[in-house]
Formats: structure tokens, sequence, C-alpha cells
């Protein structure tokens, strides 16, 4: 059984609910709704119907032959979270936060979104459900990934620019909070990752955990045996958190976070809140965080906007000091080498955040024999990537 | 001075002032004359705002300013160093304002005890709501360091006495959902409709903030609550200010305040 926080919403020392009073209301009352929800089969029948028709899970679990090399003799299998609609796992959570949104009565949807892909998986459920979006971007994220920003606005959204802080995912995740204790009645605030305060880092886990219970299926079926490492890049944490919760007792199953290290760890530049980060309290709970000495949030650098975020969800941080999940770095440079191999190798762009979990098989892979069996977690494609790698392509060039 | 003599001494001023202001916007030595002033001009407590990065109950104008500070270098050992000038010289409570997280950082324990030293009063920690805020209740009550909480329109009432019990200094009623802000309007329906049950839980003083911000709203409030909370608007009011130039402008936003 994946692990419950606590009453407060504690995974050991990490989570609860450090939020404003005005938000403890609408948290209480978003608990009290997805405690029903969850003890509902009628609620689960539609979420996996939706799942079904529109998203179009279950999404495969791949045999990738070519990724590691001709020689290699690593079984590797990809679960392919990049051939949902909207082409990421971020879909998965949306749809049930609609659903329980309009089990509620609300009437607005807002989001937080960085590179957008929340955002268009918001924007994507708004739609459908009938339900008006408001989604929260920094200014420098709005100008970056202007082809989401009009996906979002092609979809009926309103993209709202933040101007404050460092203008990234942050501080839009902080507009969104306050624009939600301001709506709190008619609102429901959608998050996109295993973040935020109780119950949010819970919750969205548990609109994840397909990734997982499919892939555990899956491994069954066909190879008869569970897998011997499962990777997945940790942004925020839900796509890893997804995957690994059907895992997590299950002790030969090894579990591998791969977070951004931008240019390296220790190098200033960097996302990986578990690698580089301390103990700290950011967006409603308590979790490892990019921070300075003095308690303030450290602007963070990965190539993928997806993964470039501060903080990293409780759970993952107690998976990590409970020593049940390793985290690991991946620099951008590795994972853009990924990328590449992976569209010649597998005929797959993956997503720069998933080419992360890609690098680090590679470099696992080396340390295996033929009797592991390595599941990778793609959690997204990489259409969204192409004009920013392409850039830094033409620049490399210019420069050689 | 303690919250309690303050409130106990104020003049008949009704109600009561309690001003914000963000320490180091622009410079630590405007912010020390600013407080001057606001103490000259009958504020009971002022608070202090000690910079942070991610202010989620704070609109653009508090947001702003505590950027400006963090941008000129401002600490918490700075703040606490105007505290321990002014304190020895103003007649009024001096109440620290800021996030959980860099006080965390801190240290809960050696924060409450400098903040002491230093004259502080209290201090108000938005983010922290009752389930969270124990731990810092129990470690500043120690030191004697105030910890006013924080009743909102969404709190049930069962809910509002509890925080009102726990609550120290004074009760911090905030207007209306939402941020801090002068920008839209505050809503005194939702306080008039906790207030009664407040006053039964609890003798603390009641304080409304969060969008109160023009003369009109001082009359509007003055026999509902002890004291009125005001940030952003006088935050409005010093924009672009500094030195001598601030200070007036001070003297004028609170006259007009109270006109
Ligand atoms: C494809 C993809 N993978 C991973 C992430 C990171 O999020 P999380 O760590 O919550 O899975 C994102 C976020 O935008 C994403 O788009």
């Amino acid at each position: 059984m994946p692990i419950e926080p606590n009453a407060r919403g504690y995974f050991g020392a990490f989570g609860g609910r450090f939020v404003p009073e005005v938000l403890v209301a609408a948290l209480e009352e978003l608990e009290a709704a997805m405690r029903g929800a969850f003890a509902d089969e009628g609620f689960w029948a539609e979420y996996r119907e939706v799942l079904r028709d529109f998203v179009g899970r279950p999404s495969a679990l791949y045999p990738a032959l070519r990724f590691l090399g001709a020689d290699a003799s690593v079984p590797l299998l990809f679960k392919r979270e990049d051939t949902n609609h909207t082409g990421a796992h971020k879909i998965n959570n949306t749809v049930g936060q609609a659903l329980l949104a309009r089990r509620m009565g609300k009437r607005r949807l807002i989001a937080e979104t960085g590179a957008g892909q929340h955002g268009v998986a918001t924007a994507t459920v708004g739609a459908k459900f009938g339900l008006p979006v408001d989604v929260y971007m920094g200014e420098l994220d709005v100008e970056r990934q202007a082809l989401n920003v009009y996906i979002m606005q092609l979809l009926g959204a309103t993209v709202h620019p933040v101007s404050g802080g460092t203008k990234t995912l942050k501080d839009a995740t902080n507009e969104a909070f306050r624009v939600w204790a301001a709506q709190v009645e008619e609102s429901f605030y959608v998050i996109g990752s295993v973040v935020g305060a109780h119950p949010y880092p819970y919750m969205v886990r548990e609109f994840q955990k397909v990734i997982g219970e499919e892939t555990r299926a899956q491994c069954l079926e066909r190879y008869g045996r569970l897998p011997s490492d499962v990777i997945a890049c940790v942004g925020g944490g839900s796509n890893a958190m997804g995957i690994f919760s059907a895992f997590v007792d299950d002790p030969e199953v090894r579990l591998w976070g791969v977070e951004a290290a931008g240019e390296g760890v220790a190098s200033g530049r960097t996302a990986a809140a578990l690698g580089a980060g301390s103990v700290g309290v950011l967006h409603g709970s308590r979790s490892y965080l990019l921070q300075s000495e003095r308690g303030q949030v450290i602007e963070t650098h990965s190539i993928s906007a997806g993964l470039d975020y501060p903080g990293v969800g409780p759970e993952h941080a107690f998976l990590k000091d409970s020593g049940r999940a390793t985290y690991v770095p991946i620099t951008d440079d590795e994972a853009l080498a990924a990328f590449y191999d992976c569209a010649k190798s597998e005929g797959i762009v993956p997503a720069l955040e998933s080419a992360h979990a890609l690098a680090f098989a590679k470099k696992l892979a080396a340390q295996r024999t033929s009797d592991a069996l390595v599941v990778v977690n793609l959690s997204g494609r990489g259409d969204k990537d192409i004009a920013q790698v392409r850039a830094l392509r033409e620049r490399a060039e210019v420069r050689s | 001075m303690r919250l309690v003599d303050a409130f106990a001494a104020r003049s008949k001023r009704r109600p009561a002032f309690v001003p914000y202001v963000m320490a180091g916007d622009p410079d630590l030595a405007t912010t020390e004359a600013v407080v001057r002033a606001l103490a000259r001009n009958g504020a009971t407590a002022i608070e202090l705002g000690i910079p942070y990065g991610d202010p989620l109950a704070d609109g653009p104008t508090i947001a702003a300013a505590g950027a400006r500070a963090l941008a000129s270098g401002i600490t918490i050992e700075d703040v606490l160093g105007s505290v321990a000038r002014l304190a020895p010289e103003i007649p009024s409570s001096i109440v620290l304002f800021t996030y959980f997280n860099p006080l965390d950082r801190y240290g809960l324990e050696r924060f409450a005890r400098d903040a002491a030293r230093a004259g502080a009063a209290g201090a108000i920690v938005p983010d922290i709501a009752l389930e969270e805020s124990e731990e810092l209740r129990a470690i500043f009550a120690l030191h004697c360091i105030d910890v006013p909480m924080l009743v909102a329109p969404s709190t049930p009432p069962e809910r509002a006495v509890k925080i009102a019990a726990a609550s120290s200094g004074f009760l911090y009623i905030v207007s209306r959902l939402g941020v801090t802000g002068a920008a839209s309007e505050p809503d005194f329906a939702p306080m008039r409709r906790q207030v009664a049950a407040l006053r039964a839980a609890t003798d603390l003083p009641l304080a409304l903030g969060f969008g109160v911000s023009r003369p009109e709203h001082v009359r509007a409030v003055a026999d509902d609550v002890d004291a009125v909370i005001v940030g952003s608007a006088l935050i409005d009011a010093l924009a672009g200010t500094s030195g001598d130039d601030a200070v007036a402008a001070t003297e004028r936003f609170v006259s007009g305040l109270f006109a």
C-alpha cells in the first residue's frame, strides 16, 4: 500500500499545512470532498472511464531495444506517458481534480504552470468539463513557452502573466495561491504536482498512481516479475510518485528519482532540491528546498522548464530520508545527450524532463546485468522542447 | 513596550492605529524615521515587516516593498538592530511581521530570544495557521513575545474561538478573502458577523486589517473593533520617498486617515 500521510498531512517529518488562515477552510473542504470521492467507487469508475476514452490509457510499457546500444543486455522498458492526450502524465491529475471540482460544485479552475504542460492539461479538462480556467504563468515563461500559451488560449483558458519575483513557476504558484485565497468559495485550485499544502501532495499522488499500477500489472503479466529498478525524473515529483507508489512495499524494487542538476549540483545553477537543498517550507509544506542561509528561496536553473522548481514534494523528502528511494542528479548536458539518443535510437522524442530519467538509465544499466529489468517513466513527449533544443544546437554550431 | 500596556495606555483615538511598514524599504534609516513619526502620531503598535521573497499572504504593494528591501540586502539581524534602537525611544509596541521559513531557518528559539532582547513585543507569522503554530507559540511565549493570530472571513465559528484562545497581544481579523492590498475594498460584513463571538471568546483587543486604507473605513469600524491595521495604503503613500520626505508623507497620511 502506498504511504498514507498522518491526520495533519505529514509523511514523517515532511508535509503539513503552512498557509494563511484564509485558505485553511478551503483545504479542509477539499480534504473532506476528496475523502468522500475516494471512498466512492462511482467517482473512480468515472475517472477510469475518462482516462480510457479521453486520455488514451492504459499507456504502453515499451521494450526499448536500441537506446542502451546494440551490445547492451539489460532489459529496458519505457512507461509511455508521452502517448497520453496532451503529451504528458499531467493530464491524469487534472482529470481527477476536475472531476472533484465538479463534484464540489466549483465553478472555475485555477492553475499555475511553468513550461505550460500543466496549464495545457488544466485548460484541456476545463474545456472538456465546461469549467472556465485561469492559468498563472511567470512572465519569463510566457515568453519562453509562447506555443503553450497559445494552445491554452485556443482551449479557452485565460493566461495571466505573473511579474513578481523571479517571474517563473515559483512565483506563478505564489500568485495562484493568492488568487485562490480571494475566490475560495467559487474556485478550485488545480495544483500540478505532489507539492503544496495537505491534502494536495497526497491527492495528486492518488491521481498519478495509475502509472505505477499499470506498470506493475504490465511487468507481472509480460515478464512474470517486478522490475529491478524504477527510474523517474523529479520536478515537484508527481510522475515519480505516480510510478513509485505501486512499488514502495517491494524492497527488492529499487526506486530512483532523477533531479535536474542544471550545470551541476554544486554550481549554484541547479534545480536539485533533494541533492543540493535543505529542509524548509515553501508553498504550504515542509520539504527540501533550495534556499539561502537566510531562508530565502534561491533562483533555480535547469534546461528543462518542468524541473526548474526550487522545492520538491514532501513524500519524496520522506522517501529520501528513509532511504527507500535514491535521488540522483543529471546535468543539462547529460539530459540533452539522452534527448538526442532517444530520438535516434527509439524513434521517440522525449520531453527534456524525461530525458533526465533516460540519461540516468544509461548510467545505471552499465552497472546491471541481464537479469535486471529497468523501467523508465517516460513522463512526456518532446514536441514542446523542440524549438528550445533547435536554438541550443544552432547556438552551439555558431560557436564551433 | 508590551502590547497589553500599549493598548491600555492608548490615546483616546478610536480605533487604535496599528500601521505596517517594511523594514529597509528603501533603507533602514528611513524606516526608523518613519517608525518614530508613526509613534509620535499616535500609533499604538507598529508592525515592522521583515522582508521575504515569497509572501503568500501579501498583495503587490507589500510584496514589492519586500523585494526592494531584499535587494538592498536587509537581514533579520539588521531589522532586530533597528528594533533595538527604536524600542527604548518610542511609546508604541513593535510587532515583527514575517513568514515562517526565514524564522525557522534563523531558529525559532534564537529569534524569540533576540527579538525579546531587542525590545520587540510580538511577531505575526501569517503563513502558519493554528495547527502548525503550537511550537512557535510555546517558544515565543517563554520569551514574552506575543503572537497575534489571524481570523479570516472563511474561518468557521468554532475554529475562530480556538484561534482567539491561542492568540496573544491582540487578535487579527482579516477583513476580506484574499491578500493584503489597498486596491480592492475591505469588506466589513464578515467581521460584523464574527465580532460578537470573538468578544465572548477573548479579552484581547480586536484589530481589523487587509484593505483598510481610507478615513471612511476607519470611521465605519470604530464601534466594532479596537484597532485598525493599515499597511499597503501607507506604503503606497511612502512610494518613492526617503528620509525627511518619508517623514512628511507619513505625517500627512496619518492626519488624513484620522481626519
Ligand atoms: C513531461 C514532464 N515530466 C516531468 C515534469 C515534472 O513534474 P513532476 O516532477 O511533478 O512529474 C513535467 C512538468 O512540467 C513535465 O512536463
